[in-house]
């Protein structure tokens, strides 16, 4: 059965767009069907991270208003076969976006794909209820940074409460995916620690994910993370949460500061 | 900066977490959950203790948590130090 996902975090820049892509082109790479949807409308750039910014003719919006098929709209992946996106309008207003044609349009999917993953606009407005409005399962991104878990609270009591799920009295499956984590810093008292976000957020965490550089080649390069580096830090966690994600009992690797006491003094001296 | 704060290293992430933890029990409060139980509870306590004493509006604080389990309400009342005589207030029960 299909299973819905939507990636939101409430602050924007914390890096849903590249978890989208990263978790979307990982769980392809098992050989399962996905979808990842770009809700952005006006503002999409899930083309972009993917590389394929140039292929696209028809739209989410488009196909909402019956201008396309779904077919017409989806773009195959030129690495993955099994990975498809459908992009957000980027001329369009996103109040095209209706709430009858966000449905059918995720009802279409599910009939195709194993996997949905709808990338989330930030902020907590009508583009950011679309997006989670028809989710299974939500994986909120979030960074170690106080106004960043502040957002993720938000949007946690908006899975909680303007959802289908929810509005049904189902349990809403929710993970925290943790970006741009630094254990040195956190070791140091500069950074809150994983456990001090999971205690204030109290969800599941799914994935922590090392501020990396080669987040930012791969995206320059137009290619997720897990195709780009995929001997990456980065790409690690994104395969493991992708194993997670897709009922594998993986442990949840925390980067750890792995420098020796050498290291650790020459840090301080330095700082 | 003194020598002292140079080699002292600045512990920052506790005191993120402490506002973080405190402001988001109150927007918890306010925002998720049923905000209108919230806003009643409170008033009520309010008109309660007005009764026998003069309070501020801001001393009563009504807190709902939610979990997946179980939800919490906290009430944190602050009892000003004198009463509507002038007499100091006593926390402990005399009988």
């Amino acid at each position: 059965m299909a299973k819905v996902m939507v990636v939101t975090s409430g602050k924007g820049g914390v890096g849903k767009t590249t978890t989208t892509a990263a978790l979307g082109a990982a769980l392809a790479q098992t050989g399962a069907n996905v979808a990842i949807v770009d809700f952005d409308v006006g503002l999409r750039n899930l083309d972009l991270v993917m590389g394929a910014e140039r292929r696209v003719v028809f739209d989410l919006i488009n196909v909402i208003q019956g201008d396309a098929k779904l077919a017409q709209a989806l773009i195959r992946d030129k690495r993955i076969d099994t990975l498809h996106l459908l992009p957000a309008s980027q001329t369009r207003d996103k109040d095209a976006l209706t709430d009858e044609g966000v449905a059918k349009v995720i009802e279409e999917l599910r009939e195709r794909f194993d996997y949905i993953l709808c990338d989330s606009p930030a902020g907590i407005e009508r583009g950011a209820t679309h997006a989670m409005r028809h989710a299974d399962l939500a994986v909120v991104v979030t960074n170690p940074e106080v106004s960043s878990v502040r957002d993720s609270d938000r949007i946690i009591g908006l899975l909680d409460s303007k959802t289908v799920k929810a509005e049904n009295d189902e349990r809403m499956e929710k993970f925290l995916l943790v970006t741009r984590y630094d254990p040195v810093r956190a070791e140091r008292g500069e950074m809150l620690k994983v456990d001090d976000i999971l205690e204030i957020l109290s969800i599941p965490l799914l994935a922590v994910v090392p501020e990396s550089q080669d987040v930012l080649k791969a995206s320059n390069l137009g290619m997720p993370v897990t195709v780009g580096s995929p001997a990456s830090n980065a790409a690690k966690a994104y395969r493991n949460a992708a194993r997670r994600l897709m009922g594998e009992n993986v442990a949840v690797e925390i980067p750890a500061d792995r420098r020796g006491l050498f290291g650790k003094i020459f840090a301080r001296k330095a700082a | 900066m003194s020598i002292i704060e140079l080699f002292r290293r600045k512990r920052t992430a506790p005191v993120a977490r402490e506002r973080l933890q405190i402001i988001l029990a109150h927007e918890r409060a306010s925002l998720g959950g049923n905000t209108d139980l919230v806003i009643t509870l409170r008033e009520e306590i309010l008109a309660v203790i007005a009764k026998h004493m003069t309070i501020e509006r801001d001393k009563v604080q009504v807190k709902m948590d939610r979990g997946d389990e179980v939800s919490t309400l906290e009430v944190e009342i602050e009892l000003p130090l004198k009463d509507n005589q002038g007499n100091s207030m006593r926390l402990a029960a005399t009988a």
